[in-house]
């Protein structure tokens, strides 16, 4: 679909007919075979295959067979998660990014929280888990301090690594990171003029932010929490390392599902794939309607 | 006022981010009871299985990155000289991995290219392991395609082509030795993050069985107590030092030859 034969534009000399002959094309077939075959290919062999029997006919029942107890609750756990850290991850990313921004800070802290922010946004994964587990699991720095120093017991309040809160926590690491350099941009081009025209026109500071800055702003946070989103939902590596098999969220339970058949349907593992791809296509759209929308804004 | 809640804002972050990392460095220091010592990272780059995941992932690290160079660098220097009009349907095919989860792409790779499909790579090693360094340069797409793309907007593309073709060169001298060593410091910068994927990547190569480094990590934090920590130490040095070189190489290379124009 890349690839559609489109002649040469904007030639302002006249040209023999033969180099007018749309050939262009031919040079992006590497790149459109390889992404055809081990990006697209492999998608779409999973969605067809949710809506496949074992003998190849049409069906839907794959996609019900999801509705079941143990599925519906993987999906819940799973986007509440990812709701709970990108929601999170917005608040406290934009919180940073406006102390570094607007805040009258040093310019020296510029430089360093955005290259951390570069650093931290990549560390996900398996070492993550580590670091978590070293910090607030049952012998962590922070739950050892809390017991001997202030007599506080995580466990007894309730408070486990290897749970809801335990992952949100987690992913919190690279979702802040990624908040901050996404946002840092879209701070920046809140102009000065703004500012001073809804001050003289009479706004006190809360009204400039409730009804000039925030909806200029607006489309970008929300676009940036629906990438989050999608980040934390797709996220298998931590999740794994961090709670084993122990917490049903779609992406533990997807990864069994390959590794061993444990929902006794491959279909199902179709199905289970396809409904990822769904809830991650449907963040990202919305990352990229409300991302065109907040640019016109930085022009 | 304001500046009171700007600081307290940068505290509360400051605070979370340096405690899981002061968290994972004290436990790896602790494996000797009583006393710090360096014991676990003793124990770690001692192991023979760390050695060899690790030098595995590094590898495959480099042919991802020579790989995407290849796929990349002509596809981008192509569709900003010939084909403009293509550009927004090929960056948003490039998007695409960020969209589709890793674990769905990998699922999808075990089914279509098993032992009983018309191009059986999972058949052999070597087979598999060019399936996954495939999945890794999909994996890097997104951010391979961006730093190259970016790149070439820094440089007069078409004026630099039309110079080398009246010179007599063909598309391998523009690309090798014109293109290439122009886009050289955002091809480094892709290629660095693309480093950092690949090390600490787990679900491809766990699920496609290969030997890497980050399944290993995964293996060693349900075994072991100390060493996790000192290899989540470990790897995140190698994060930093990857986003550092991104930096070093951008400020210290020479800035891209802009075309003579008299």
């Amino acid at each position: 679909m890349t690839s559609q034969p489109s002649p040469d534009i904007k030639t302002p000399r006249p040209v023999p007919l033969k180099e007018k002959l749309p050939l262009h094309w031919l040079g992006l077939v590497p790149f459109a075979v390889f992404v055809a075959l081990f990006l697209l290919a492999p998608t779409m062999y999973i969605v067809v295959g949710a809506f496949r029997t074992i003998d190849g006919s049409f069906t839907f029942d794959n996609v019900i067979g999801l509705n079941t107890a143990s599925i519906r609750s993987a999906y819940w756990i799973s986007i509440k998660i990812s709701l709970a850290s990108a929601s999170l991850g917005c608040l406290v990313g934009f919180c940073m990014a406006a102390a570094m921004t607007l805040g009258g800070l040093p310019k020296v802290i510029r430089g360093p929280l955005l290259t951390f922010s570069g650093v931290a946004s990549n560390f996900a994964g398996v070492p993550l888990a580590f670091a978590f587990l070293a910090t607030l699991g049952p012998i962590g720095l922070v739950t050892v301090f809390l017991k001997t120093n202030l007599g506080i017991d995580l466990r007894l309040l309730g408070f486990n690594i290897l749970s809801f809160w335990g992952l949100t926590i987690t992913y919190l690491f690279f979702q802040i990171p990624l908040m901050i350099l996404i946002i840092t941009p879209a701070l920046d081009g809140l102009k000065r003029e703004w500012r001073e025209a809804a001050e003289i026109l009479g706004a006190s500071g809360p009204q400039y932010w409730r009804m000039v800055a925030f909806p200029i702003l607006f489309p970008a946070i929300l676009g940036t929490m629906a990438l989050l989103f999608a980040n934390s939902f797709g996220a298998v590596a931590t999740a794994i390392a961090l709670t084993g098999s122990s917490l049903n969220i779609v992406p533990i339970l997807l990864f069994a599902q390959i590794r061993g058949d444990v929902l006794g349907d491959p279909h199902l593992g179709y199905a289970l794939a396809f409904g990822m791809i769904v809830v991650t296509g449907i963040a990202n759209a919305i990352y990229i309607v409300l991302r065109a929308r907040s640019e016109r804004w930085q022009k | 006022m304001k500046r009171l809640a700007a600081w307290a804002a940068l505290a509360f972050g400051a605070l979370y981010f340096l405690l899981p990392l002061m968290g994972m460095t004290e436990f790896s220091l602790k494996m000797r009871r009583g006393v710090y010592s360096l014991d676990a990272y003793a124990r770690v780059l001692a192991d023979p299985k760390f050695q060899e995941t690790f030098s595995y992932s590094v590898i495959m690290a480099v042919f991802t990155i020579l790989f995407g160079v290849l796929l990349v660098v002509p596809t981008a220097y192509w569709v900003r000289l010939k084909l403009p009009r293509a550009r927004p349907y090929v960056e948003f095919v490039t998007l695409l991995p960020l969209v589709i989860p890793a674990i769905v792409v990998v699922f999808g790779y075990i089914r279509l290219y098993n032992t009983s499909s018309w191009l059986p790579l999972t058949g052999t090693a070597t087979g598999t392991n060019i399936l996954l360094m495939f999945g890794y340069a999909t994996l890097s797409l997104p951010y391979m395609y961006r730093a190259v793309d970016t790149g070439l907007r820094t440089i007069d593309v078409t004026t630099l082509t039309e110079a080398a073709q009246s010179l007599g060169a063909g598309w391998a001298t523009i690309l090798g030795r014109l293109i290439l060593p122009n886009v050289l410091v955002a091809v480094l910068s892709g290629a660095f993050v693309t480093l950092a994927i690949v090390i600490g990547e787990f679900t491809m190569a766990a699920l496609l069985n290969r030997p890497a480094f980050g399944p290993y990590m995964q293996l060693l934090g349900a075994n072991r107590a100390y060493e996790p920590a000192a290899l989540a130490v470990i790897a995140f040095a190698i994060t930093w030092g990857c986003m550092g070189l991104i930096q070093l190489v951008a400020r210290l290379a020479p800035k891209p030859a802009t075309p003579v124009k008299d």
